[in-house]
């Protein structure tokens, strides 16, 4: 005997649900996460335009900015990432000691970045160059500041995967998770290109 | 994500569907060529700008050429996006943000300018009560 509701579930609802295993969608959903943080840069760019040029009588990039000191701290940043990538390699490849290793290294130059860049601050404000001291001053600080702060959280994430990693090991949902931080580690670098660009070299350049 | 049979970062098996396990962690020659890449188009930029062999304008441009470039060689090596990644949902995102980053940012730019250079001096704002 067939009712309206039995021919109904049979129209409406399949035998076997489609399947998603669990954390299937979580890269792309992160992905929009990270497109959303761009859109956070790209309203702080906006603004370092828009202000980067009313020193209000102030110092100007020209008498601050020490590219030599900007150039290591790039390279840190490169270095990270290329050592989260070995890291990302030897999570395939399953060697848990390995990924350990790149990335406690991976960590360790993004402490060299943050150290360099607080070194810069301090530089700045014992300068008398503080973010309240013009406009342009404000917007740097703001966006140069926002990016070490996504940077010292990538750091806290970093470690906390280490002791997940650690106490669980590679299992699926950890190798999720060395994925997203894999993105935003990345995704820094590439708003750090902006940066050093924009601010730093585009500054020396008025 | 799952425990995918293909070892290696090499070689597009033909699993159209779902992720690319290899596609996600990219390979040990894609990063080198990604790195190798990022440094040279670090350098040159601050070199440009450190010794200045050219004039303010060329270099300006010359070193936003680079960054433009530098990015999408990270977006390619190091944040292995292609057409394919979940589906072409993370494509259309990216186009999407960058369509919008291009307007706010021309945009802000393009108005305040104007703004800038169409409003009153400001000496003359404090007399004009």
């Amino acid at each position: 005997m067939t009712t309206q509701a039995d021919l109904d579930r049979e129209r409406f609802h399949l035998d076997e649900e489609p399947h998603h295993p669990e954390g299937s969608s979580t890269m792309l959903g992160f992905w929009i996460y990270l497109m959303s943080d761009c859109l956070i840069f790209a309203m702080l760019f906006a603004t370092y335009g828009v202000l980067g040029t009313s020193y209000a009588g102030g110092p100007g990039p020209k008498e601050l900015f020490d590219l030599p000191l900007v150039a290591v701290n790039t390279s840190m940043l490169l270095l990270s990432s290329i050592t989260y990538g070995f890291a990302m390699l030897a999570m395939t490849d399953g060697k848990r000691g390995a990924t350990q290793g790149w990335l406690a290294i991976t960590g360790l130059f993004g402490l060299a970045f943050l150290g360099i860049e607080l070194y810069e601050f301090s530089h700045l404000i014992h300068e008398g160059a503080g973010p309240q001291t013009s406009a342009f001053l404000s917007s740097f600080f703001t966006l140069v500041g926002t990016h070490g702060l996504h940077v010292t959280f990538g750091i806290v994430w970093l470690v906390t995967l280490m002791v997940q990693v650690q106490v669980k090991g590679l299992i699926p949902a950890n190798r999720r998770r060395l994925m997203c931080l894999s993105l935003f580690w990345h995704f820094l670098d590439v708003i750090w290109i902006g940066v050093f660009t924009f601010v730093y070299l585009m500054g020396m350049l008025r | 994500m799952s425990a995918d049979t293909h070892p290696d970062a090499h070689g597009h098996v033909g699993d159209g569907h779902g992720h690319d396990d290899e596609e996600a962690h990219g390979s040990r020659k894609g990063y080198a060529i990604g790195f190798l890449l990022s440094v040279v188009l670090t350098a040159i930029p601050f070199w440009l700008v450190m010794a200045r062999p050219l004039a303010t304008q060329a270099t300006a441009l010359l070193i936003m050429a680079f960054a433009a470039v530098q990015m999408v060689v990270h977006m390619i090596f190091f944040l292995h996006m292609n057409r394919r990644a979940e589906g072409g949902w993370s494509i259309m995102a990216l186009l999407f943000t960058v369509v919008i980053v291009l307007i706010a940012l021309s945009g802000s730019l393009w108005v305040m300018y104007h703004m800038n250079a169409n409003m009153m001096p400001m000496q003359d704002m404090s007399r004009m009560e």
